[in-house]
């Protein structure tokens, strides 16, 4: 039976199904199909449950349209108009127009959501492990997982993908391993090759002239890996075998050509620091010796130019990126931290009167000469300024994000609550707060209290560290990391100073995490030391003592809201 | 604010005062007072150069007899340009006091590559290119051809000069580079020879080391000077460096064969000139005969360089009859010549005197000394006759011309050495070392002409040693430290690594693995806990290569990049420059960078890493100086024999000096902070101690000289921690900064009169 409430978008008659003549339409939600004289809906597809659709080619006497489901079944309409193939064809077409619009809708509702869940866990295996550690264990169901503030703003941030920068040593990590018969074998991951590609283009270029065309993606990267260029031990030869041969060439011209087209900053123009005697022969610097040292000096000159490609490449991004989180508005990870991009780096004028050199050269002189203590006016007009384009962001850590969405149930922002507290002690307000110690005797004490000050003497830091095993240490993190997501819930379910935030849910939030926590420390925590109890004697006590100790704190504070709130009712 | 030093009154372009700056001035004042030479030691960024101006300026307004001029001497052409803009602050604050613009002028000489206008020219990137186009644009030759023939191109901007620029003077006011080119361009006259032309009568002149010191510039540049002027070296701590390179010459094989390539050229110009037009040689026989202070009258634009000897020596005589003649000149030249080839073909080292070198001369070749001592002026007067239109081309020629003067002028403080090999390679490379021993044979008649000279640096310790080897008795001899309210050096001795082993770059050990793998180690610990930059020394470009590469082998350099962007020095000045636009780059970005040096390369030289651009700098060993020698060797004896100065006195002085150099590059006022590690356990010993200057020294306590890699990481972390607190303006006041007030109280003056170390 039809459903009334549905919108039936195209009806088209004389469609075939299964050798019965029917009418299929389409609708809002589903393509539905009756045969002819029934009233009951013989084939339904929800479009969420299609996969895609075919159509069969334009020759073919059969005028048919297939749509596959996610399951891999399959069902077939033959359009069958009297009319002709032209009539039949054009049917089709209308029901295929209508079904590419509507697919894509409903695709995304269902399977974008699951579908950035996983990718978030196999992005970030600290994700995994807490999923693991909470939900798989049963200390918290999945939904609440994923509401979590640390999860939120992990799916939030992720909606906008920062470019990263590329790492300085991506080369240096990519670790070779033994196979165990004289060969070595290269783990490449797809973030290592895009940094390579990313910092040589010359190899992306390479990449794309030979694959797949003349060797395939292994053989190109055991190339690679072969190649001078990887080595830079190695002195590249001249032979034209070497795939990456002129890569090392091109490398030089790039550079050299950006050399050319960079005016040198006026404090570090070393040709023109000193002015030569004129007339007199300069030292025969060109007389490059070819010694055993020179291999040296080609690694040399190719760690200079790793990092200015290094460099390039992560300023690339930064200005693509830059402007494409400008266009977006509604993007609030934004981060302009003020930087100018070009920094001392501007291209040659063409003429040598062109105006703007004098004047940034005039500028770089006045920076260098410039005493900020002897002038008494701190000219704070010229200094650059950060740009937030979230100030709670910066003010109160990503947490807050958290708050922030949450404000459509009218939670007064907890930004107001800080810029009063800020404005109290500007204008030198006294505060309900304790006097405090100041700056500099807070930073001696952290000093002190660091290895190597006054009071760590008797104390090695280094030594817990040596003395707990690798596996052990992981585990622990883990702990705590787990631990840490279900206290930090816990104690945002208590009410907050200054917001008077009493929703009738935060009391079943703050059991339920109350609970979670308590099964944490059954089914994780009190095994762990158990196996501790037996592994690592000495210490096993030590090691969960800070994390008991911030759970008691937190049940004992629940304890204390709870008997508050019993009072109150 | 206006303070009174000493009863002057000093106008001074800032609000506050740092207290050094004003002992500074005081001592400055005495020496001034006192008509004599000074050395002054004050630590980089405090001030120096405005302390200094400041002070002379006021010094010239109040007594304008006494003091007419002040030359500036500094090194660098980044420094030139920094003085030119202090002295602009200045003058400013002058104007905004008084009113009026001081009558004063101050302006700037630097070589034709930087003031040329002239749009084809100027084009040109090298100096040597650019003088030899002016010069064939503007000789008097030239010039006179033009009058006859229209298409010979000469420059408008000097002939513009020429005709209106010597009649007008300088309006008052402070003009650098950028500031004479406008002026220039705005007349159409030419910013050089106008430059060259004011600085004659400019109360302040500012230019580099070459144009007072070095006798084959000074003689054209700076021969009118006034002479009751005070001469400021700034930057000074290797002037006796620049005396001794101004009057060396080293002729390579090279040289050789450019020169009879020039010889052959100027034979085939005399042979046509001789058909053409023989009155021209005539003409110049006649004036030889005259004498040579004919040549003197020859214009300005003709003589780009002047003999190499000093000017007392130069003889004032006639040229001697054999090498009047212009084709016998260039025989007696050509023998000269063969004679040197003979000389680079012998197969071992060879060391002698001049005087050995002269009497071989005569005996082989029949050189005689007198017609010697003649040559660099007779190829001048002989160029100008034949009217070479590039003399860049006769380079060469020029110098082996040089080499003959100097060696037939001075017979002491010079050695001729030949080496038929490389240092350090058995390649064949033959070199004749004509070498000046001793720095204060250029530097006397300075010394002996102007009224003052101060040496001054941030470098300068031990503070005896320069009176010694430039040879002067300087009236003022101080070294001032630096009064900060915080800690804002951190200077340490890194004595050995974390597994123990003893570092040190001495030449037992500097190959030695652990070594290496330790100071790597120290690297990347640093670099792990240091923000933004990080500079690093070694001892020579060689050790850096190999280090470099055995980093490489260890691993090291892969764990520096996981932290830090890598650069490092090389060779090629070019590439070295591009580096470090790009090391600024990351360390402005946030990623942080590590840059590998040399001491005693450019970059220790000139570059300074202020602020961010370097929180830390380690010095790898001790940067003595390659003493295998031959030459330093020479040196040493000389100033053993002639100044009682200890080879290793002397040694461990250039090397604390360089070090002190480099880990100085970091620190740039009050409000900047860095690390100084010296990692090399023969740092701590008293003798290399006692020689860091004094300001590094008085931080340098006994507790930091003798860490691990891993003390020493430590102490860093609670360092940066503390320099990382916010530094206002309250916390320095009244400590190392003072206000007018504070500074005219009777305890602060008290202060100040001790804190000046004098010897």
């Amino acid at each position: 039976m039809t459903t009334s409430s549905e919108d039936v978008l195209l009806s088209v008659g004389h469609v075939r199904y299964k050798k019965g003549d029917g009418t299929l339409y389409v609708m809002n939600q589903r393509l539905a199909w009756m045969m002819e004289n029934r009233d009951t809906v013989a084939v339904s597809h929800k479009y969420a449950d299609i996969k895609t659709q075919k159509i069969s080619p334009a020759g073919k006497p059969k005028v048919q349209l297939q749509v596959v489901l996610h399951d891999g079944t399959c069902s077939t309409f033959h359009f069958v108009n009297p009319a002709g193939a032209d009539a039949q064809a054009k049917d089709r077409d209308q029901v295929k127009m209508l079904l590419q619009n509507l697919l894509p809708k409903f695709k995304r509702q269902i399977d974008g959501e699951l579908e950035m869940k996983s990718r978030l866990l196999s992005l970030h295996p600290t994700l995994k492990h807490l999923y693991e550690d909470l939900v798989i264990s049963k200390v918290i169901n999945s939904e609440e997982y994923w509401n979590t503030p640390t999860l939120k703003h992990y799916t939030e941030s992720t909606n906008m993908k920062q470019e990263a920068g590329v790492s300085g040593a991506f080369l240096a990590d990519i670790q070779p391993q033994t196979d165990g018969c004289n060969g070595l074998k290269y783990n490449l991951t797809q973030d290592i090759i895009d940094a390579i590609f990313k910092t040589y283009p010359a190899v992306r270029k390479k990449h794309v002239d030979y694959v797949p065309n003349k060797m395939t993606e292994a053989e190109f990267w055991t190339k690679f890996f072969q190649s001078h260029y990887f080595h830079r031990d190695r002195i590249a030869s001249s032979s034209s075998k070497d795939l990456f041969g002129e890569c090392a060439k091109m490398d030089d011209q790039a550079i050299a050509s950006a050399m050319k087209h960079t005016t040198l900053d006026l404090t570090v123009d070393l040709p023109q620091f000193t002015e030569p005697v004129p007339l007199l022969p300069e030292e025969d610097s060109g007389e490059k010796e070819k010694d055993g040292t020179s291999i040296h000096r080609s690694m040399i000159k190719r760690f200079n130019q790793h990092s200015i490609m290094v460099l390039k490449a992560s300023h690339k991004t930064n200005s693509s990126s830059s402007s494409n989180s400008s266009s977006k508005t509604t993007n609030n990870n934004k981060v302009e931290n003020g930087m100018k991009e070009t920094n001392g780096v501007e291209k040659r004028p063409t003429t040598d009167k062109d105006p703007a050199e004098p004047v940034d050269k005039k500028r770089r002189i006045m920076e260098k000469l410039h005493y900020e203590d002897l002038d008494s006016i701190n000219s704070g007009q010229d200094a650059q300024e950060l740009k937030l384009s979230k100030v709670e962001r910066y003010l109160l850590g990503p947490a807050s994000q958290v708050s922030q969405s949450s404000t459509s149930t009218n939670n007064p922002p907890p930004l107001s609550a800080l810029a009063s507290v800020c404005q109290a002690w500007s204008s030198g307000q006294q505060c309900q707060r304790p006097v405090r110690v100041s700056a500099a005797a807070a930073v001696g004490a952290l000093g002190e209290l660091s290895p190597g000050g006054a009071l760590m003497r008797q104390h090695h830091a280094a030594c817990m560290a040596q003395l707990v095993p690798q596996d052990v240490k992981s585990e622990l993190n883990r702990l705590y990391l787990s631990g840490g997501e279900l206290l930090r819930e816990l104690w945002r379910c208590f009410p907050q100073p200054g917001a008077s935030n009493d929703s009738e849910d935060t009391p079943a939030r703050a059991e339920k995490f109350y609970e979670a926590l308590l099964r944490f420390r059954n089914v994780k925590l009190r095994p762990f030391e158990e196996k501790m109890l037996r592994d690592l004697t000495p210490l096993a006590t030590s090691l969960t003592r800070h994390m008991n100790q911030m759970i008691d704190t937190a049940c004992a504070k629940y304890a204390l809201w709870q008997q508050r709130q019993a009072k109150l009712r | 604010m206006k303070l009174t030093v000493d009863g002057l009154l000093v106008y001074f372009p800032y609000d506050y005062i740092y207290p050094e700056q004003y002992a500074y001035m005081l001592e400055l004042k005495r020496a001034l007072d006192a008509k004599g030479h000074g050395l002054l030691e004050m630590p980089s960024g405090t001030g120096k150069t405005i302390s200094l101006l400041s002070l002379i300026v006021a010094y010239m307004i109040h007594n304008p007899h006494h003091v007419r001029k002040l030359i500036y001497c500094s090194r660098t052409v980044p420094e030139i340009e920094k003085v030119l803009e202090e002295l602009k602050n200045l003058i400013k604050y002058y104007e905004k006091c008084q009113g009026e613009t001081p009558n004063i002028t101050g302006l700037v000489l630097s070589s034709r590559k930087n003031l040329c206008i002239h749009p084809d020219v100027s084009r040109e990137r090298e100096g040597k290119l650019v003088d030899g186009k002016c010069h064939s644009l503007t000789a008097s030759y030239i010039r006179e051809r033009h009058e006859m023939d229209d298409s010979i191109p000469i420059c408008q901007f000097y002939e513009g000069f020429n005709r209106e620029g010597k009649e007008s003077m300088l309006p008052y006011g402070v003009y650098t580079m950028d500031d004479l080119k406008q002026y220039g361009a705005d007349r159409n006259w030419c910013p050089y020879f106008l430059s060259r032309f004011a600085i004659i009568h400019a109360e302040i002149v500012v230019y580099s080391y070459h144009y007072l010191l070095d006798p084959k510039i000074a003689e054209v540049v700076s021969k009118e000077l006034n002479k009751e002027a005070v001469v400021v070296f700034d930057e000074a701590h290797n002037i006796d460096n620049v005396c001794i390179d101004s009057l060396s010459v080293k002729i390579t094989r090279r040289t050789i064969d450019k020169s009879t390539q020039a010889l052959q050229t100027l034979e085939k110009a005399v042979a046509e000139l001789k058909q053409e037009d023989a009155s021209r040689l005539t003409a110049e026989y006649e004036q030889m005969v005259e004498g040579l202070r004919e040549a003197a009258v020859a214009r300005d634009t003709d003589l780009i360089l002047a003999n190499p000897i000093l000017p007392d020596e130069v003889l004032d005589e006639v040229v001697p009859g054999n090498i009047r003649n212009a084709e016998h000149f260039l025989g007696f030249l050509k023998r000269f010549i063969e004679y040197l080839k003979m000389r680079l073909r012998t197969q071992h080292v060879v060391q002698e005197s001049p005087a050995g070198l002269l009497k071989d001369l005569s005996a082989r070749v029949c050189l005689e000394r007198k017609p010697l001592r003649f040559c660099a002026a007779r190829l001048q007067a002989l160029l100008r006759t034949l009217q070479v239109a590039d003399p860049a081309a006769f380079g060469a020629l020029t110098l082996v011309a040089h080499l003959a003067t100097l060696a037939a002028t001075y017979t002491r403080g010079f050695v001729v050495i030949v080496e038929p090999y490389d240092d350090r390679h058995t390649l064949s490379n033959p070199v004749l070392h004509f070498s000046c021993m001793d720095s204060s044979i250029a530097m006397r008649p300075v010394f002996a002409r102007f009224q003052s000279v101060i040496i001054t640096s941030g470098t300068l310790s031990p503070l005896d040693m320069y009176p010694k080897i430039l040879d002067f008795n300087p009236v003022i001899m101080s070294s001032f430290t630096m009064t900060l309210a915080r800690p804002c050096i951190l200077p340490m001795i890194v004595s050995k690594g974390s597994d123990q082993v003893a570092i040190s770059s001495k030449y037992e050990s500097r190959e030695d693995v652990a070594v290496i793998r330790n100071y790597g180690q120290l690297l990347v610990e640093i670099s792990s806990c240091v923000p933004d930059g990080v500079v690093c020394f070694f001892t020579s470009y060689m050790y850096l290569e190999s280090v470099v590469g055995a980093w490489y082998d260890q691993g090291v350099v892969a764990s520096l990049q996981r932290h830090k962007l890598l650069f490092i020095e090389t060779q090629d000045s070019a590439e070295t420059s591009f580096a470090l636009i790009n090391y600024i780059k990351a360390c402005e970005s946030g990623r942080g960078g590590v840059l590998l040096s040399v001491a005693r390369g450019k970059v220790s030289e000139g570059v300074d890493f202020d602020h961010h651009l370097g929180r830390a700098v380690l010095m790898f060993g001790i940067p003595y100086v390659f003493t295998q020698s031959r030459i330093l060797k020479a040196r040493l004896d000389y100033l053993r024999d002639q100044f009682q100065i200890r080879e290793n006195d002397f040694l461990t002085f250039d090397a604390m000096r360089h070090a002190a150099q480099c880990v100085g590059r970091v620190l740039r006022g009050k409000t900047d902070y860095g690390i100084m590690i010296f990692a090399d356990k023969r740092f701590s010993r008293a003798d290399k101690r006692s020689k860091l200057p004094r300001w590094i020294q008085e931080h340098l306590r006994d507790s930091l000289c003798n860490l691990s890699t891993e003390e020493a990481v430590q102490i860093s972390k609670r360092w940066l921690r503390q320099m990382a607190q916010p530094f206002t303006r309250e916390d320095q006041l009244g400590v190392s900064l003072l206000t007018l007030q504070q500074l005219q109280s009777q305890e602060q003056q008290d202060k100040i009169e001790k804190q000046v170390i004098q010897k």
